[in-house]
């Protein structure tokens, strides 16, 4: 065999490994998808959006209170995380820029990115939960607020960096003051990729469970009451699923279908966003 | 006067985002002294943990956390680095968007759908090949490493993809295979960047609650085998934290939250500034 029909065959092998384990990985990938599918699909019903949480062999249970909650958590989280983020996100590009502290706190926030989500909840607890004596809706909203918040501020100050300089020098040249500017012509400029950001932000810490294990808790009953317990889609989630009853993890798939098409769907919107805006 | 306003608003924003990591740092530090003074090194070199005697060593959930991390590493890193070969080089335009978006829809699935699906569908096929209960090391192991195989897979891609066309041309000009021109020029030349991409996705694993929690069992004994129900930090969290009802489990519980956060910020660490600071990405 000579050295090229070595190299050719070598080259076939590494190339059918890697082809296979790309077909490996979809089909497992895919499987979760099937089942969550068609688990979903089966436990789908009316009944998830008119009735509460019910003890198991009830009839009339549904996901009421569970969606509800989860949307007073995210949507509370977002306004909390979203401005913050946006604003810290402006300092980095506008006034920090490649200053020192800038890198730092753009290196910190990277980091947090990454790091532990139940951590998070362990410190909304100590800070929040323990000194007013009992869980809540704020605790889980601020706990998500704290995940979210690094996500929006990369993406602000990615974002902001891509507006060119001569549009900003142009504002300036009209005798606009640098707020003017930044809110007039940065942020116009940068609107598709910010609320890109956003989205993804939203889609992110809309999956998470952990931090509101011990923040937001749960509640097995519709409430609104933000002082108190408050249900969530990924908490229900979790105690359904490791519950015995059969009714109860049906419950559980219905719960973990109705938030992947939430996720998914924020996903592809904000690509869209973003792929719309660069086209232009 | 607005405008300084404005410029102040931005500050205190970013500021903000240093205060709360410090905040986290000093809060878990404080609520952990108790156990600290308790049993001092004991604490991650012993392996009793007896909420009735209270006594608690997370020696087992420390290494838990370990084994499960590595054996999910052993089991997810060939794959990723197939599946970004394959993303990066062997698959055509069509092939590669579908395939890149999909597995990037994939990573956004919350990870407590991974535990569910894991703990229906995965559990009773390991209980009934290998025997035993099927929760454990290995279902915790291959469930975390399908978890975070999307993650992985996307930025070792985003990797390889760094670099120039001009020097694959080049090697190709001379005659290589793809196989040549991969392992002789873009793993070469990505390899920071790969590495720091693969510690990231050990770092997002070792924190991961919810695909494991499932499947672990929470139990406090080092693993005898690769079957066995054992527990990790972020499960044990998971599990006990509203259980506690000393101050002494709290302050534990905390200390062990504490070791969970700067095992993964050192982890997360040496990727961003020993391997990623080439390949600044968003």
């Amino acid at each position: 065999m000579t050295a090229v029909q070595k190299r050719i065959i070598m080259n076939r092998i590494a190339l059918g490994f890697s082809t296979l384990s790309a077909i490996i990985a979809l089909a497992f990938l895919f499987w979760i998808l099937a089942v969550l599918v068609m688990k979903g699909v089966n436990a789908l019903n009316w009944n998830i959006f008119i009735f509460e949480g019910a003890p198991p062999g009830y009839a009339e249970s549904g996901l009421k209170h569970a969606l509800v909650g989860q949307l007073i958590l995210v949507g509370l989280a977002t306004g909390i995380g979203v401005p913050l983020g946006i604003l810290a996100g402006t300092y980095l590009s506008e006034y920090g820029k490649n200053s020192k502290l800038a890198h730092t706190i753009r290196d910190i926030s990277d980091i947090m990115m990454s790091s532990p989500s139940i951590v998070i909840g362990a410190f909304v607890y100590a800070i929040i939960v323990m000194p007013m004596g009992h869980f809540s809706a704020w605790a889980g909203a601020i706990a998500l607020a704290i995940i979210m918040i690094p996500i929006i501020l990369r993406t602000t100050d990615d974002m902001l960096q891509l507006v060119p300089q001569t549009l900003r020098e142009a504002a300036f040249a009209l005798g606009a003051p640098k707020y003017k500017v930044i809110l007039s012509v940065v942020y116009r400029g940068a609107k598709a990729g910010i609320l890109t950001g956003v989205l993804l932000g939203i889609a992110r810490v809309a999956g998470e469970t952990a931090p509101l294990l011990f923040t937001s808790f749960n509640d097995n009953f519709f409430t609104t009451d933000l002082n108190e317990a408050m249900p969530s889609l990924t908490v229900t989630m979790f105690n359904y699923a490791i519950s015995p009853y059969e009714d109860w993890q049906q419950l559980g798939w219905a719960a973990a279908f109705i938030l992947s098409l939430f996720i998914l769907g924020l996903n592809i919107v904000g690509r869209l966003i973003l792929f719309a805006g660069k086209r232009k | 006067m607005i405008d300084k306003l404005f410029f102040n608003f931005t500050r205190f924003s970013a500021f903000l985002i240093l205060v709360i990591v410090a905040w986290i740092f000093v809060v878990l530090f404080n609520h952990s002294l108790e156990a600290m003074h308790a049993f001092g090194l004991d604490f991650i070199t012993q392996d009793q943990w007896a909420p009735n005697l209270n006594k608690f060593g997370a020696y087992a959930a420390i290494l838990g956390s370990v084994l499960s991390t590595t054996l999910a590493m052993i089991l997810a890193v060939p794959v990723a680095i197939g599946v970004a070969i394959f993303l990066s080089e062997i698959a055509h335009d069509k092939i590669k968007s579908f395939f890149g978006i999909s597995v990037e829809l994939l990573a956004a699935i919350p990870s407590v759908i991974y535990g569910m699906w894991g703990l229906f569908y995965f559990v009773p096929i390991i209980r009934d090949v290998f025997g035993g209960m099927g929760i454990g090391l290995l279902a915790a192991g291959i469930v975390l490493a399908i978890m975070i195989l999307p993650f992985m897979a996307a930025v070792t891609r985003d990797a390889m993809n760094t670099t120039p066309d001009i020097l694959k041309e080049s090697a190709y000009a001379l005659g290589g295979t793809q196989w040549d021109v991969i392992k002789d020029v873009i793993i070469p030349y990505a390899k920071a960047g790969i590495i720091g991409s693969l510690i990231l996705a050990l770092g997002r694993a070792i924190g991961e609650t919810m695909a494991v929690t499932f499947v672990m069992g929470n139990v406090h004994k080092v693993p005898t085998s690769i079957l066995s129900p054992m527990t990790s930090i972020p499960v044990t969290l998971a599990n006990e934290f509203t259980e506690a009802d000393s101050s002494l489990y709290f302050s534990s519980l905390f200390g062990l939250a504490l070791t969970l956060l700067v095992m993964s910020f050192i982890v997360i660490a040496i990727a961003k500034f020993y391997f990623l600071r080439k390949t600044r990405r968003a």
